[in-house]
């Protein structure tokens, strides 16, 4: 076998889209390898590449440049010893059970008495024994997903792709099913070689990985890898594992830069334009009281995602918010209010929508948005022709995602407002807009 | 909920008109101008089949009619899958293909029927002409909304569905069994129901087509109701329209409502529904133990079978990738050689339409002005008395599902089978041609439009009723706050499908043979049937073309419109 030892290799792997004229970056440069017998994590805010780097990976997606190596071997096609466990468990609802199973197992000619005997068999070991002949729609979320686990491993894979499989289920089926998933995987009853998960949940890819590789967005990149070196099962509240999830935290929410860095530039000008996180305002608003809440203004964000049970994507995008309108800075995994954000905090409904105001009015993309509404007839636009002008910058979904981000902060500053009817967007003319001007820092 | 599926029909995405209208449009007048050109060898005189009236030959004639339909269908299913495949699947096809699609199916299909059954006749024996003809005419029917339907399911399959299908390694076989098939099912079925009761309409004019001295009808119901119509034999026309509403009763309870109650299974939701499709029929199927033991030792081993065949025959190749980088040269011969050939065909059309007189071309304006007076006279009458009713049976549940089967039964009659019979009442009245034209496009449109406001009433929401209540609105300020205004979607679906059928009634209801006489009226119908039976065939060719281009203008400036209005502004969602 002409094999380097990996059972996995990504060599340099970019992936662009294109739009029109546009070309945009989804993965950066990937190189990654994967080895027998590890669990590795693939960990990233949503919009950083990794479930495209998931499909790459099984061959149902070529990438733009690159190469993907299996045991050595250029990857053709469709990875045979690879399958994937969906986040929307992609069952066939008009199939029971069992035939869900056994299709899969069809596919790959094996005939009918051994397919049924090996289908029975997994639904046993995951604990399906008895719904074999009911439809998926009959069962809860977490029963579904067995189901998929079950398919999974009915074609005995070397490489087993988990695309966020737990984050469609409660929490507490998803704690089960990830107990059992590891007990298989640590029994070593299955002929499963490595597994590579996708997800955004920290604390899960801490909890099963042995390495966690830590991706960003905007372009999709890995950044870092972390070990895990703790045995299994391992214990949430013990301090190592804190310390790793800390750590992961620091590396994810990065460091406070300089204010021209942290804004970017504005569409059209040359320069890394500054996406915004997809938060609502109350949300904001209920990170900053709990930071005004405790000693020194300044907490580890991993402790915040347990006190806010907030899921870990959604706390960064906050922290990111907060740190891009200068309401905190962030640093080695710990958030500090500002003095603003302070006031912010203890502010009134109305100063707040003043201090948002001008806050928001320093980022590049408002001023932008601004001067155009400004500049056209009645200081209005229809949402359309904005949607185009930022498909310059951004692809189409992203774009439209931004706009309606931007709206609504817009509105909430009554700095924009919005007639959802005609789909016009027009400059407010009185409000925030015109009395911000006092509340200049 | 089935009143509101039933009739629903997809609108294709909205697109004003594009170059690849117009090359459609061009191919159709070359086709026509083709068939006409055959047609100048038609014999002269085609002898009629003799009908019989005694009530023993019903049920002769009743499986001549199903076996037409049954035939069609088949072609129309085959077409569908074919063509609907190679849309969604390839996107150069897909250019070509989708306008193409969205062209035919706002044709009158009827005003083709003249052309193709002289085409057919002078090349085909004369009863084989006609038997073909009603295939193709009832296929054109049927074909294209299974067609979308197949496109859009096929186009719509949920992603993750899709990489499971392929990192499971399933060949097209078994994508095409396990996926696309279950997945397209639903829509396909009911778009099959929808066909079928279209299909009848044009049958019933197939089998009663009769122009000048040639005679094209078919042994069948259709002509069974109007042979009797034409002696007045009034028995004979009860047991003809018993024969047929008996047909369609036992095709809605034996094959239709089983299959709908089995294909609840492929529905897409995660959750049970509240009510879904009964069948008796299908219950007593399933519980049969003769059933059982077919399906357990006869039909499954057999795919099980076939399964293991397909799948060692057509292994998944994981070097598909690799596919045609390079310019597919034979694909631009085609092309181009078609080109060529519409070029040709256009001109020489365009030569035979020059020999059309001026004069004839009034004609033909103002024929088509006429049938289009008629035609909205219809829809608004039609309009007048469903709104009232339809929005008093929505709005009262226990009246809706005690009326639905009544309602279902009497609108399944197609409205040609019962044209000669109207003829038969009308005839002596002044203008009675006038009239019972009308009465046709009204019997073809009033359907579609009743089903639908009962199902855009029964669709209001309860809590908005009792506001308008609340805010003690008067009946008119309730009407058009509430009512109109989401009924209006409804309203709009169920017109399109209402006037397309009503132009289509023109054909057959402006010139007729009757009792041994020719009656017309003036309209672009009745022009198309006349110059058909004295061979003018430039005129034809006008007429017919005028007809095609001034109803798919009018799909497209103002229903098209009113469409997106209507799913823009006023969907209840």
């Amino acid at each position: 076998m002409p094999t380097n030892g990996y059972l996995l290799e990504l060599q340099h792997i970019n992936q662009v889209y294109r739009s029109g004229e546009r070309k945009f970056i989804a993965v950066q440069d990937v190189s990654l390898t994967l080895s027998e017998g590890e669990f590795v994590c693939l960990l990233g805010p949503s919009g950083c590449g990794k479930s495209t780097l998931l499909r790459i990976i099984t061959g149902l997606q070529q990438p733009s440049e690159g190469r993907v190596l299996y045991r050595g071997a250029p990857l053709q096609g469709v990875n045979p010893h690879a399958t994937i466990v969906f986040q929307t468990f992609a069952l066939f609802p008009w199939l029971t059970v069992l035939d869900n199973v056994e299709v899969a197992l069809k596919a790959r000619n094996v005939p009918p008495k051994l397919r049924t005997a090996r289908a029975l068999d997994l639904l046993d070991r995951v604990g399906l024994d008895g719904f074999e002949m009911a439809y998926p729609r009959e069962l809860s979320g977490g029963m579904r997903q067995k189901v998929g686990f079950a398919r999974a491993m009915a074609v005995e894979p070397e490489l087993l792709c988990l695309d966020e499989p737990f984050s469609a289920l409660d929490v507490l089926s998803a704690e089960a099913l990830r107990g059992e998933l590891l007990e298989l995987w640590t029994s070593g009853n299955i002929p499963t070689r490595a597994i590579l998960m996708v997800t955004h949940n920290i604390e899960e890819a801490v909890f099963m990985a042995d390495r966690i590789v830590l991706m960003e967005k905007e372009p999709g990149r890995v950044v870092t890898e972390v070990q895990v070196e703790l045995p299994h099962p391992r214990q949430r509240k013990s301090p190592a594992f804190l310390e790793t999830v800390d750590q992961v935290y620091a590396a994810l929410a990065g460091q406070t830069q300089p204010e021209h860095v942290e804004l970017g530039v504005a569409p059209g000008e040359t320069g890394r334009i500054r996406f915004l996180p997809n938060i609502t305002i109350n949300d904001l608003a209920g990170l900053l009281e709990h930071l005004a809440e405790v000693p020194d203004h300044r907490h580890d964000i991993y402790r915040l995602a347990e006190e806010l049970r907030a899921d870990s994507d959604h706390l960064l995008r906050l922290t990111e918010a907060a740190e891009l309108l200068g309401f905190a800075t962030i640093g080695q995994g710990d958030i500090a209010l500002t003095p603003l954000g302070e006031t912010f905090a203890e502010a009134s409904i109305l100063a707040r929508k003043e201090i948002f105001a001008t806050r928001i009015r320093r980022v590049p993309v408002f001023r932008w948005l601004t001067a155009m509404l400004r500049s056209a007839e009645g200081q209005q636009l229809k949402k359309d022709v904005i949607q185009t002008a930022l498909e310059l910058e951004f692809p189409p979904e992203e774009a439209g995602q931004q706009l309606e981000i931007a709206i609504n902060w817009g509105r909430y500053a009554e700095l924009l407002a919005y007639d959802d009817a005609d789909e016009v967007l027009f400059l407010e003319p009185t409000g925030a807009a015109s009395r911000s001007q006092v509340g200049q820092p | 909920m089935a009143f509101s599926r039933l009739f629903k029909i997809e609108q294709p995405t909205q697109r004003p008109f594009t170059w690849g209208d117009g090359l459609v449009l061009v191919g159709v007048a070359v086709l026509l101008y083709a068939g006409i050109r055959l047609a100048l060898g038609a014999p002269a005189t085609v002898e009629g089949p003799t009908i019989s009236l005694a009530p023993r030959a019903l049920p002769r004639y009743a499986v001549y009619s199903v076996a037409r339909m049954a035939a069609a269908y088949a072609l129309s299913m085959l077409f569908t899958l074919v063509y609907g495949y190679l849309a969604a699947y390839n996107r150069r096809a897909e250019q070509v293909l989708m306008p193409l699609l969205d062209v035919l199916q706002s044709v009158p299909i009827l005003s083709f029927l003249p052309v193709v059954l002289l085409s057919f006749s002078a090349i085909l024996p004369e009863h084989v002409a006609a038997e073909l003809a009603s295939i193709v005419l009832i296929f054109t029917s049927q074909a294209w909304n299974l067609t979308f339907a197949w496109y859009q399911s096929l186009t719509t399959i949920p992603q993750e569905l899709r990489e499971a299908s392929a990192t499971f390694r399933f060949n097209s076989w078994l994508r095409f069994k396990t996926l696309e098939l279950p997945f397209g099912a639903i829509s396909l079925l009911w778009n099959s129901m929808m066909s079928w009761a279209g299909g009848w309409f044009f049958l019933m004019a197939a089998e009663i087509f009769t122009i000048g001295q040639r005679d094209f009808r078919l042994p069948g119901l259709g002509a069974y109701l109007q042979e009797a119509a034409n002696q007045g034999d009034l028995p004979a026309i009860l047991y003809g329209l018993g024969a047929l509403i008996l047909v369609i009763v036992a095709l809605d309870q034996l094959v239709w409502r089983p299959l709908l109650a089995w294909a609840d299974r492929f529905k897409l939701e995660t959750v049970e529904s509240e009510n879904p499709p009964t069948s008796w029929f299908y219950d007593l199927l399933r519980d049969s133990r003769l059933v059982d033991w077919l399906s357990r030792s006869l039909w499954r081993p057999l795919g099980e079978r076939v399964d293991a065949w397909l799948l060692h025959r057509f292994p998944v190749s994981d070097n598909k990738v690799r596919a045609s980088t390079g310019r597919p040269w034979a694909l631009y011969l085609l092309a181009m050689a078609v080109g060529l050939g519409l070029a040709y065909g256009a001109y020489r059309a365009g030569f035979m339409l020059l020999e059309v007189p001026l004069i004839q071309w009034r004609e033909i304006g103002l024929g088509v002005l006429v049938t289009l007076l008629r035609v909205s006279g219809a829809l608004v009458i039609a309009l007048a008395w469903t709104v009232p009713v339809g929005v008093a049976i929505g709005a009262n549940p226990r009246l809706s599902t005690w009326l639905q089967p009544v309602v279902q039964i009497t609108a399944s009659v197609p409205a040609t089978a019962l044209f000669p019979v109207f003829l038969l009442l009308m005839v002596g009245l002044p203008g009675g041609l006038n009239l019972a034209a009308v009465l046709l496009m009204l019997m073809g449109t009033q359907w579609y439009l009743l089903f639908n406001i009962i199902a855009g009433a029964s669709a209001i929401p309860q809590d908005l009723k009792y506001t308008t209540a609340l805010l003690q609105l008067s009946r008119w300020e309730r009407w058009r706050t509430l009512i109109l205004p989401a009924l209006f979607p409804y309203i709009i679906t169920g017109a399109i499908t209402a006037s397309g059928g009503a132009w289509n009634a023109s054909i057959v209801a402006e010139h007729v043979e009757f009792g041994g006489r020719t009656l017309r009226t003036i309209g672009i119908g009745s022009l198309i049937a006349q110059a058909t039976a004295s061979g003018d065939y430039p005129l034809l060719l006008a007429a017919t073309l005028t007809m095609i281009i001034t109803v798919v203008v009018i799909n497209r400036l103002l229903w098209r419109r009113l469409y997106r209005l209507a799913e823009e502004r006023y969907r209840m969602e």
